[in-house]
C-alpha cells in the first residue's frame, strides 16, 4: 500500500516548464518584463538623499547633542550642580563640579551652581538618561548629530558650549511628515 | 590579378588622412561621454544619481578618472610574460579602432570640389573585414589574460576565447541573411539597398540574433563572463592597472560603438531617414550617430536589467538556440531571395 500524503501537500515545481512556448516566453517575455521593471525605476526617479546638502529631518524625540538651559525671564541657569546626571550616566561622560551661589554672584536659581559642567561627547552613548535624571529639566537632548572633529579633546564640550544657542543644522520633522 | 579585395578608393590621399583623423578624434571624444552617460543612466535605472560631484553634474568624472589612471604606477606580476603583457592591450585597442574605419557615417558628398565618402574606407568585403578584426581582437583578451600569469586572468581569458568563438558563428550567420538580401558585401552598398525598407523588417529574426550575439561579442552584460567580477575578480584584466587598463576599457567601449555602428548600418538603414525624408548630406553623420546612440542606450538598459548567465547556460544558449536559429534564418532567407 503506497503512502498517500493527502490533499494538503502542495507539489512544488522546481524546474521551469520544458515546452517550446514556455521557453520562448522565458527568453523574450520575461526579458521584456525585466526591461519594463528597470525602466519604471527611471520613471520613478531617484531616492538618494544628497546628505551634506539635504538632510533627513529628525523626529522631535531624536536624541542628539545635549543642551543646557537658562530661565528665560531671569537669565539664571537651571542647573543647580546636583550631579544626578553624572550619577545616571552609564558611559560616565559627564563631569560636574558644584560651587555655592553668593547673593552678589548668583548664577543659578538654587543654592549651588555648576562651576564646571563638561560632557565628553566622544564617550557619550546618547541614551538620554541624564535628561531623565535631571530634576530641573536643565539638560535636554538636542537634535544636532553632526559632531565630528579632528581631536578627541575638541569633543569635550564645556558649559559655555552647551549653554550657547546651538547652530540649527538639523531640520526637524513637522507634524505628519 | 585580384587577390586583394577591391577598395572603392577615389579620394586624394590627404582626404583619406583627414577623414581617418577626424573619425578617430570624434569617437575618442565621444568615449568619455559614453562612459559618464552609462554610469549616470545605470544610476537612474537603480534609483540613484550616479557620479555628480566632479564638475557640473559630474560631467568631469571621466577626466578625473583618466588622470588618476594615467598617474598610476605601471607594474606587472613577477609571473607574467613581459612583452606579451605589454602588447596585449595594444592589440585590443588597435583592432577595436580599426573597426571604426568600416562604419559608414554618410553617403558620398561633394566637399571642396572633390567627392568625399563620409566613411573611413569602403571595402568590397565590409562584414568580413569586421569579423576578421573581431577575430584578432580576441588575441588581445587571450594574450592579456594568459601573459598575466594569474589564475583569474587565465580563467577569464579562456572563457573569453570560448565565448567569442561560439557567438561569432551566430553573429556571422545572422549577417549573411542581410548580405544575401542586399546582394553586396560593401557596407555602403547594404545601406543603399535599404532605400525602400530597412532590413530590420524583413530580417527581424536576423536582427535579434545579431543583437544578442553582439552583446556576447562585446563582453557586455548579461554575457560578461569574461570579466565576471563576482567570481573572477576582474577577469582577463585583473592584473592590469593604469594606462593598460584604460586601453582595455576604451577597447571595450570602442567595440560597443563599432557594433552599434554595424547594427545601424546593416539593419537600421545607416544614414537613411524613415518616411521618405531626404535631408541634406551633412545631416547623415548626425543620423548615424543618433541611431548608434539608441543602441548604446539599449546596451546600458540591458546591463541594468539582466543578470549574468552561468557558463553552461551561455554555451548551451549559443550553440543550441542561437546557432540553429541563425542557420534557419539564413536558409529561409536564401530560399525566399533565391
Amino acid at each position: 500500500m503506497t503512502y498517500d500524503p493527502g490533499a494538503d501537500v502542495i507539489e512544488v515545481i522546481r524546474t521551469p516548464s520544458r515546452n517550446a512556448a514556455a521557453g520562448a516566453y522565458r527568453v523574450f517575455g520575461e526579458t521584456l518584463r525585466g526591461l519594463k521593471t528597470t525602466f519604471m525605476r527611471v520613471v520613478e526617479g531617484v531616492s538618494t538623499i544628497q546628505y551634506p546638502e539635504e538632510k533627513t529631518p529628525v523626529y522631535p524625540r531624536f536624541r542628539g547633542r545635549h543642551k543646557l538651559h537658562k530661565f528665560e525671564d531671569s537669565g539664571l541657569e537651571k542647573c543647580v550642580g546636583c550631579s544626578l546626571c553624572a550619577a545616571a550616566c552609564p558611559a560616565d561622560c559627564i563631569r560636574v563640579v558644584a560651587a555655592e551661589n553668593t547673593p552678589e554672584h548668583r548664577i543659578s536659581a538654587g543654592e549651588r551652581y555648576a562651576a564646571v559642567y563638561e560632557i565628553n561627547l566622544s564617550r557619550c552613548i546618547f541614551c538620554g538618561y541624564c535628561e531623565v535624571a535631571c530634576p530641573f529639566d536643565a539638560i535636554t537632548m538636542g537634535h544636532d548629530y553632526e559632531m565630528s572633529d579632528y581631536t578627541r579633546s575638541d569633543l569635550i564640550f564645556t558649559k559655555e558650549m552647551l549653554l550657547a544657542e546651538p547652530l540649527e543644522r538639523t531640520p526637524l520633522r513637522t507634524e505628519g511628515e | 590579378m585580384t587577390i586583394l579585395a577591391d577598395v572603392n578608393y577615389f579620394e586624394p590621399w590627404w582626404i583619406q588622412i583627414v577623414k581617418s583623423i577626424l573619425i578617430f578624434a570624434v569617437i575618442f571624444a565621444v568615449l568619455p561621454i559614453i562612459i559618464i552617460y552609462e554610469r549616470k543612466l545605470l544610476g537612474r535605472f537603480q534609483g540613484r544619481y550616479g557620479p555628480n560631484r566632479v564638475g557640473p553634474f559630474g560631467l568631469m568624472q571621466p577626466l578625473a578618472e583618466i588622470v588618476k589612471f594615467a598617474t598610476k604606477e605601471a607594474f606587472r606580476p613577477t609571473t607574467s610574460v613581459a612583452y606579451i603583457f605589454r602588447i596585449a592591450p595594444i592589440i585590443a585597442i588597435l583592432t577595436a579602432v580599426t573597426g571604426l574605419a568600416l562604419v559608414p557615417f554618410g553617403n558620398v558628398q561633394h566637399i571642396f570640389g572633390t567627392r568625399v565618402g563620409l566613411y573611413g574606407i569602403d571595402v568590397s568585403i565590409g562584414p568580413l573585414f569586421v569579423f576578421a578584426f573581431a577575430g584578432i581582437s580576441f588575441y588581445g583578451i587571450m594574450l592579456g589574460g594568459w601573459a598575466s600569469g594569474s589564475k583569474y586572468s587565465f580563467l577569464g581569458a579562456m572563457r573569453g576565447a570560448a565565448q567569442l568563438i561560439s557567438y561569432e558563428v551566430s553573429q556571422g550567420l545572422a549577417l549573411v541573411g542581410v548580405v544575401i538580401t542586399a546582394q553586396t558585401l560593401s557596407l555602403t552598398g547594404i545601406v543603399n539597398a535599404q532605400r525602400s525598407t530597412w532590413y530590420i523588417i524583413p530580417q527581424l529574426a536576423g536582427f535579434l540574433i545579431f543583437m544578442v550575439a553582439s552583446f556576447a561579442e562585446t563582453n557586455r552584460p548579461p554575457f560578461d563572463l569574461v570579466e565576471a567580477d563576482a567570481e573572477l575578480v576582474g577577469g582577463y584584466f585583473t592584473e592590469y592597472g593604469g594606462t593598460a587598463f584604460v586601453a582595455y576599457l576604451f577597447a571595450e567601449y570602442t567595440n560597443m560603438i563599432v557594433v552599434s555602428g554595424i547594427i545601424t548600418t546593416v539593419f537600421l538603414g545607416g544614414w537613411l531617414m524613415p518616411f521618405g525624408i531626404h535631408p541634406p548630406g551633412w545631416v547623415d553623420p548626425i543620423v548615424v550617430l543618433a541611431k548608434m546612440f539608441i543602441f548604446l542606450t539599449f546596451f546600458i538598459w540591458i546591463r541594468a536589467t539582466l543578470p549574468r548567465l552561468r557558463y553552461d547556460q551561455l554555451m548551451s544558449f549559443g550553440w543550441k538556440i542561437l546557432l540553429p536559429l541563425a542557420t534557419l534564418n539564413l536558409l529561409v532567407t536564401a530560399i525566399i531571395v533565391g
